[in-house]
């Protein structure tokens, strides 16, 4: 979509929207305003810093050691001979984390095809198998080594936590492999998975955004990804300007956020002093 | 020998087939995880049939309530009877209390489609199934995280600094607690800026924000390690149980056997790799 175009239909809702509010805004919940004015915020947000990108704005991406070692990782795979584990967590594809775990296992998947190392991704979930194998079919394919791929790669074992983690455990302690990738959803495997990685000498790199599970990523991984940096890292993996212009919105949420964080702060002292009769907590309560 | 007691064995066999694990790989922990895959995944694959296939999916298109014996539908659904199996369309239509709803043929469809690319040549139309998956949970979750990470985490964070409070208290409001709270939200936050590198002052205040993140991360991993010990002392005390004679001395026994046949095993291996090398 051209800028006109996406100018032109822009006006067109907010013209749609100004006859729909002129005309009693029906259906329209006003106890939620506070709601529907964050989603224009931070969508358009977003989505401007993303065709910023696109029309070809440099934007600036710090580094992240912890995705700068995930190449190294499957270079020390390939020096080494051994497979490089990847483990896209526990949960379906209806968890962000999943899907952003997909994600970079689709770079991870290139990087192996590009270097011929092997790779092994047991799942917990049967969609989770599927978007994986398209995922690393694809990347094979891209890299021009579909010989390389085959559906054993991307395994299914089973649904339950503990059950996948002795199996996972098992495959490690046999193939030994020299990398492993944790990333997606984890809950208390998270550890069983980290130490017998950690025991085999492997290198480990985890990425997750479950808090109480960062802590056990940290204690026994050499690189972890906290939160925010691995829903950022297919950003950085791909250096697509679509994806980059993406994290520089969120970058721009985040500051928005901190200054109504502030100004928030602010309103309450004034309400609590009763120099003020408008309620700011009351106003960012969704009724 | 009672259930009960074969039972108890079992268990105790288990258990200490799987502690086995923290001497190294062996056969007794090769066979509990094998057991533990293989029964987690059948068990699985059956009560996703059960409890969601059978009453929700099939139980919805072909409620009891509505049965019809002449139709069409109703009899498709006998079809299906006759040549599968009437455990899962029972005669009369599936009545799990739900009504009929035709909309529920989409999943259906979905799951069909799933299923079909077993072939190599339909592959692509799995590709629809996650395509749904994905979207639905993206757009189904987007209210609820900026209702929650986003809106809940500023009204949270917008805190009291004002009345009748003490400045310091471990627990409750304080002034300090408030100055804590907010310093650490924004700090936190600015480690996650990405897009400028962290030197001056925002290197100084992410650096701030790490160090936040590092002692919630050091409490809950406590906190959690805390959990994992109480898991520990209840398998312990089941493994005293089983030590009584009502169970005949099985942990004892099964320890001495394990022990034994693991230093047999440790003991030819290391043969075997002698004789190899």
């Amino acid at each position: 979509m051209n800028d006109k175009k996406f100018w032109g239909i822009s006006g067109a809702i907010l013209v749609l929207f100004a006859i729909y509010w002129v005309a009693g805004y029906p259906f329209f919940k006003p106890e939620r305003i506070v709601m529907f004015f964050a989603i224009l915020l931070v969508s358009g947000t977003i989505m401007l810093y993303m065709r910023k990108a696109v029309r070809g704005e440099e934007i600036y991406l710090r580094t992240i050691p912890g995705l700068k070692a995930v190449e190294e990782a499957v270079g020390r795979s390939t020096e080494m001979g051994k497979p490089v584990l990847y483990v896209p967590g526990i949960m379906d594809m209806d968890q962000v984390e999943t899907v952003a775990g997909v994600i970079v296992l689709g770079h991870v998947a290139k990087m192996t095809a590009r270097y011929e190392t092997t790779m092994n991704v047991p799942v917990s979930r049967a969609i989770v198998m599927k978007a994986a194998r398209e995922s690393c079919r694809e990347s094979y394919l891209l890299e021009g080594r579909p010989d390389l791929f085959h559906d054993d790669m991307v395994h299914y074992l089973t649904d339950d936590q503990f059950a996948y983690a002795a199996g996972v455990n098992g495959i490690m302690l046999r193939e030994k492999p020299a990398a492993c990738l944790y990333m997606g959803k984890f809950y208390a495997e998270s550890l069983l998975l980290a130490e017998t990685g950690n025991s085999i000498g492997a290198i480990q790199i985890a990425g997750t955004a479950s808090p109480s599970q960062i802590p056990f990523f940290v204690t026994a991984c050499d690189y972890t990804l906290i939160g925010e940096e691995f829903f950022a890292a297919s950003a950085y993996l791909s250096q697509e300007p679509q994806l980059i212009g993406g994290v520089k919105g969120q970058d721009m949420v985040k500051i928005l956020i901190l200054g109504t964080i502030v100004l928030a702060t602010l309103l309450r002292y004034l309400f609590d002093m009763g120099w003020i009769s408008w309620n700011v907590l009351n106003f960012l309560t969704i009724q | 020998m009672s259930a009960e007691i074969i039972g108890a064995w079992i268990a105790v066999f288990l258990t200490f087939a799987i502690f086995s694990y923290l001497y190294k790989d062996n056969p007794f922990y090769k066979i509990a995880e094998h057991i533990f895959v293989g029964v987690s995944a059948g068990y699985w694959a059956s009560m996703f049939f059960w409890t969601q296939i059978q009453p929700n999916l099939f139980g919805r298109l072909w409620p009891s309530s509505e049965y019809n014996d002449s139709g069409f539908w109703y009899g498709l659904y006998d079809l299906l009877g006759t040549v599968t199996s009437s455990a899962v369309f029972p005669a009369g239509g599936i009545d799990k209390g739900h009504g009929m709803h035709l909309i529920y043929l989409i999943p259906f469809a979905l799951g069909i489609m799933m299923l079909l690319s077993v072939h190599s040549k339909m592959t692509w139309f799995a590709r629809w199934g996650i395509a749904y998956t994905v979207g639905m949970a993206a757009g189904l979750r987007a209210y609820g995280f900026l209702n929650s990470n986003v809106i809940g985490q500023i009204k949270g964070s917008a805190v009291k600094f004002s009345g009748d409070m003490p400045f310091f208290a471990m627990i409750g409001d304080s002034y300090f607690n408030s100055l804590i709270l907010i310093v650490g939200t924004i700090s936190g936050l600015l480690y996650f800026y990405f897009s400028r590198e962290h030197v001056g002052l925002l290197g100084k205040v992410s650096r701030l924000g790490i160090y936040f993140l590092m002692i919630s991360f050091g409490a809950s991993f406590g906190f959690a390690v805390m959990g994992r010990i109480s898991l520990l002392v209840g398998r312990f005390t089941r493994l005293i149980d089983y030590a009584r004679v009502e169970y005949n001395y099985a942990s004892i026994w099964m320890f001495v056997i394990m022990v034994i046949v693991l230093a047999i095993w440790a003991f030819k291996s290391k043969e075997g790799k002698e004789a190899s090398a």
